[in-house]
C-alpha cells in the first residue's frame, strides 16, 4: 500500500513525555493505516494513549519517534506554522465540549476556519459556510448563539465547522461525551451520513455503544494497539432512532 | 491569513466584549482627554499673552533712553541720556521703513473733574500715537497735528477714567483739571483691559505731547519714542535704520555703545511666552503620565484577557490559526482599542475644554497638531503595551490551551 492511498499512515510512532525525573511512554510504536472513506472508533481507557494518538493525528503535537504521513504529507518535518496550515486545510476537529466561541453566532463559528485559511481561491465564504451548516441540518439556525442551541445542535455546529474547509479527515474526541443517549445517536447518525458521502472520520470514545456505529474499531492499552478489527455490520443510527431500539437495549448505560 | 479577515476577527472580538472593551479604553480615554484639556489651557494662556502684546500695537518699535556710562560705572536706564524731540523729528524726516512715529511723554497727575478726582498717568503723544498703538476711539475724535502745534489743552481718556469720573454722563466735551490746568475731553478710548504684565491699560489720559511737555510736566526731554514699521517683515530692518539715525542724532562716534535701546514687541513677548510655554509643557507632561497609565491599563486588561481567553486561543489554533495570526489579532485589538479610546478621548477633551472655558472664562486653544499628537501617541501606546500580551497569547501551546478551562 503506498502513501497516496492512505489518508493516515503511521509507522513506529512513539510519544514520550519527559517531565525531568520521570519519562512516560504514552505511545510505544504505533503502526496505523487509515484509508479514505473509513469510519474508525479509537477506544481505550484513560491513560491508554488514545488522546495522545489523537493529538498527534490532529497535528497538535509532534511524535517523539516514528513517521506520520497525513494525506501524503510527511508531518514530522513541518514547523509550527506549517502544522497550523495542515490543521486548517486537512483536519476538522470535533471536541467533547463542543468548543464553540461564546457570543459568536453559529454562522461565525463555522466561518472561522475559512478566515484563517491561506488558500488563494477559497470561494465564497458565505456560501461555503451555509453549505456546511445545511449538511448538518442547521440551515435554519445560522444566527443563533451557542447558548441558544441545545447540546446536540452545538455539536452539529462544531461538525459543520470541521467540515467547512473540506478536510481530508474529521477527528472527533469523545463527540458524544457531553450528550444524552438519544442526542448521541443523532450525532452518530450525522457522522454516518457524512461518512456515506465519503468523508473519513476517526472518533475517540470509551463507550462501546458508540463504537458499534463505526466500521472499524481500534483499541488502545498502555500505548499499544491491542485490537484492530473491521465491523462487518455496524449498527445503523438512523434505524435505531426510528425504532427507538437503543432505549430497549439500554444503550449508553453500560459502563 | 488575509489581513481583511484578521481585522474582521479582531473587530468581532472587541464588539463581543463590550464591558471589557470599555474598561480597557477608559484609561486611554481619560489620558487623551487630559492631554487635550491641559494643553488647551496652556495654549490658551499663551494665546492670551500674545493677544495682549499684540494689543500694545502692531509692528510697534520702542526707543528707550539708554544707560549713561561714567568711567566704567553704568548707571542704569533713564539715568542721564535723554531722548529729545529732535530725535523724533529726525526719525520722521529720514527714516524710510517706518510710517508713523510719536514721542511719549509720561507724567502722573491728580485729575479733578466730573464726579470727583482720580490719580492717573497722562501720556503725551503725537497725533499718530493712537494709530501706532493700534487703539480706536469709541466716541469723539483724536487730536490733530494742529492741536500739537497750538499746544491745545485737549485730551482723550481711557475707560477707567470714564468709569471713575463720568459714571453717568457723556465725558466728551467735559472739562478735566490736570494739576489745575483745564483740559477738554474730545474723545474716549476703546477698552483694552490689562496688559501682559497686569497693568490696567485703560487708566490713561492721552494728550498732545507739546501740551503735556510745556503745560504739565515742564520737562523738555521725552520718556520714549514709539514708531510703527511699515510691515512686519521690515521690523528688523526698521530697527537697524532707527538705530543708525539715533546714533547720528546723538552724534555717537564709531565704536561707542548706543546710549539708547531699540526694542520691539517680540523681545517683550518672548519673555512672557517662555513663561507660559513652561506652563504648557508642565501641564502636558502631567497629562502624558495619565496617558501612560492608560497604556498600562490596556496591557493589564490584555494580559488578563489572554488568560481568560486561553481556551478560545486553543480553539483558534486547533482550527488552523498560526501563532502570527493570534499575535496580529491581539495586536489589532490593542490598537483598535487604544485608537477608539483615543478618538473618544479627543471628543471628551473637546467637551471638557469647552466646559473649562465656560466655567472659568480662561482662554483655551485646541491646536490640531496636539489632537493628532495625542491620538497618535494613544495608538503607539496600544502597540507598545499590546505587544507583550499578544506575544504571550501567540506562544501558547495549542494542546494546553485547549485543555485550559
Amino acid at each position: 500500500m503506498n502513501n497516496k492511498e492512505a489518508v493516515i499512515r503511521t509507522s513506529g510512532v512513539t510519544k514520550i513525555y519527559d517531565s525531568g525525573e520521570i519519562q512516560v511512554e504514552a505511545l510505544r510504536g504505533i503502526n496505523l493505516v487509515i484509508k479514505p472513506g473509513e469510519l474508525v472508533a479509537i477506544m481505550g481507557a484513560s491513560g491508554s494513549g488514545k488522546s495522545t494518538m489523537l493529538n498527534i493525528l490532529g497535528c497538535l503535537d509532534y511524535p517523539s519517534g516514528g513517521d506520520y504521513h497525513l494525506d501524503g504529507i510527511h508531518i514530522n518535518n513541518l514547523d509550527r506554522d506549517q502544522l497550523a496550515d495542515i490543521r486548517n486545510k486537512k483536519i476538522g476537529f470535533v471536541f467533547q465540549g463542543f468548543n464553540l466561541l461564546a457570543r459568536t453566532s453559529a454562522f461565525e463559528n463555522v466561518e472561522l476556519p475559512l478566515l484563517y485559511s491561506r488558500r488563494q481561491e477559497i470561494g465564497d465564504l458565505e456560501q461555503l459556510t451555509r453549505q456546511a451548516l445545511e449538511r448538518v441540518g442547521l440551515g435554519d439556525r445560522t444566527h443563533h448563539f451557542p447558548n441558544q442551541l441545545s447540546g446536540g445542535q452545538q455539536q452539529r455546529v462544531a461538525i459543520a465547522r470541521a467540515l467547512v474547509n473540506h478536510p481530508a479527515i474529521v477527528l472527533a474526541d469523545e463527540p458524544t461525551g457531553n450528550l444524552d443517549t438519544r442526542t448521541s445517536i443523532e450525532i452518530m447518525a450525522t457522522f454516518q451520513e457524512l461518512n456515506r458521502q465519503g468523508i473519513t472520520i476517526i472518533l475517540v470514545t470509551h463507550e462501546h455503544d458508540i463504537a458499534d456505529y463505526c466500521k472499524r474499531i481500534i483499541e488502545f492499552r498502555d500505548g499499544h494497539i491491542i485490537r484492530d478489527q473491521e465491523v462487518a455490520h455496524p449498527r445503523d443510527a438512523h434505524r435505531d432512532l426510528e425504532t427507538g431500539q437503543f432505549q430497549i437495549s439500554g444503550l449508553g448505560e453500560r459502563p | 491569513m488575509k489581513w481583511k479577515n484578521l481585522i474582521k476577527v479582531a473587530f468581532k472580538s472587541i464588539v463581543k466584549n463590550k464591558m471589557r472593551t470599555l474598561l480597557t479604553m477608559l484609561g486611554i480615554i481619560i489620558g487623551v482627554a487630559a492631554v487635550i484639556v491641559m494643553v488647551a489651557i496652556g495654549k490658551g494662556a499663551e494665546k492670551r499673552i500674545q493677544d495682549q502684546i499684540a494689543s500694545m500695537g502692531t509692528n510697534l518699535i520702542m526707543v528707550y533712553p539708554g544707560s549713561m556710562q561714567s568711567r566704567g560705572v553704568r548707571m542704569g536706564a533713564d539715568s542721564g541720556v535723554r531722548l529729545s524731540l529732535d530725535d523724533v523729528d529726525r526719525l520722521k524726516k529720514t527714516a524710510t521703513l517706518i510710517d508713523a512715529v510719536s514721542p511719549v511723554v509720561r507724567t502722573g497727575v491728580q485729575v479733578i473733574g466730573g464726579s470727583g478726582n482720580w490719580n492717573t498717568i497722562v501720556y503725551g503723544g503725537s497725533e499718530q500715537y493712537l494709530e501706532i498703538r493700534d487703539w480706536d476711539l469709541t466716541s469723539g475724535d483724536n487730536f490733530t497735528a494742529n492741536d500739537i502745534r497750538a499746544q491745545n489743552k485737549i485730551c482723550v481718556i481711557g475707560q477707567t477714567i470714564v468709569k471713575n469720573l463720568f459714571p453717568d454722563e457723556d465725558p466728551v466735551g467735559q472739562q478735566l483739571r490736570l494739576r489745575n490746568v483745564p483740559f477738554k475731553v474730545i474723545g474716549i478710548l476703546k477698552e483694552r483691559g490689562q496688559n501682559a504684565f497686569g497693568m490696567d491699560q485703560d487708566d490713561v489720559i492721552i494728550a498732545p505731547y507739546s501740551t503735556v511737555l510745556y503745560r504739565l510736566s515742564g520737562h523738555v526731554h521725552i520718556n520714549q519714542i514709539i514708531a510703527r514699521a511699515s510691515s512686519l517683515e521690515q521690523m528688523k530692518a526698521a530697527q537697524v535704520e532707527i538705530t543708525a539715525i539715533m546714533r547720528e542724532s546723538h552724534k555717537l562716534p564709531e565704536g561707542e555703545d548706543d546710549d539708547f535701546t531699540v526694542r520691539n514687541q517680540t523681545d517683550i513677548a518672548s519673555t512672557a511666552q517662555e513663561t507660559t510655554q513652561v506652563l504648557t509643557i508642565l501641564l502636558a507632561s502631567i497629562a502624558s503620565i495619565s496617558l501612560l497609565v492608560g497604556g498600562i491599563g490596556i496591557m493589564n486588561i490584555m494580559l488578563v484577557s489572554v488568560t481568560e481567553r486561553t481556551h478560545e486561543i486553543g480553539i483558534r489554533m486547533a482550527i488552523g490559526a498560526r501563532s502570527r495570526d493570534i499575535l496580529v489579532q491581539f495586536l489589532i485589538e490593542a490598537i483598535v482599542l487604544s485608537l477608539s479610546g483615543g478618538l473618544i478621548g479627543v471628543l471628551i477633551g473637546f467637551g471638557a475644554t469647552w466646559i473649562v472655558h465656560q466655567a472659568t472664562g480662561w482662554n483655551t486653544v485646541i491646536a490640531p497638531q496636539n489632537v493628532f499628537l495625542s491620538f497618535g501617541f494613544a495608538g503607539a501606546v496600544g502597540i507598545f503595551f499590546g505587544y507583550y500580551p499578544a506575544r504571550k497569547a501567540a506562544a501558547l501551546n495549542p494542546i494546553e490551551a485547549l485543555r485550559y478551562e
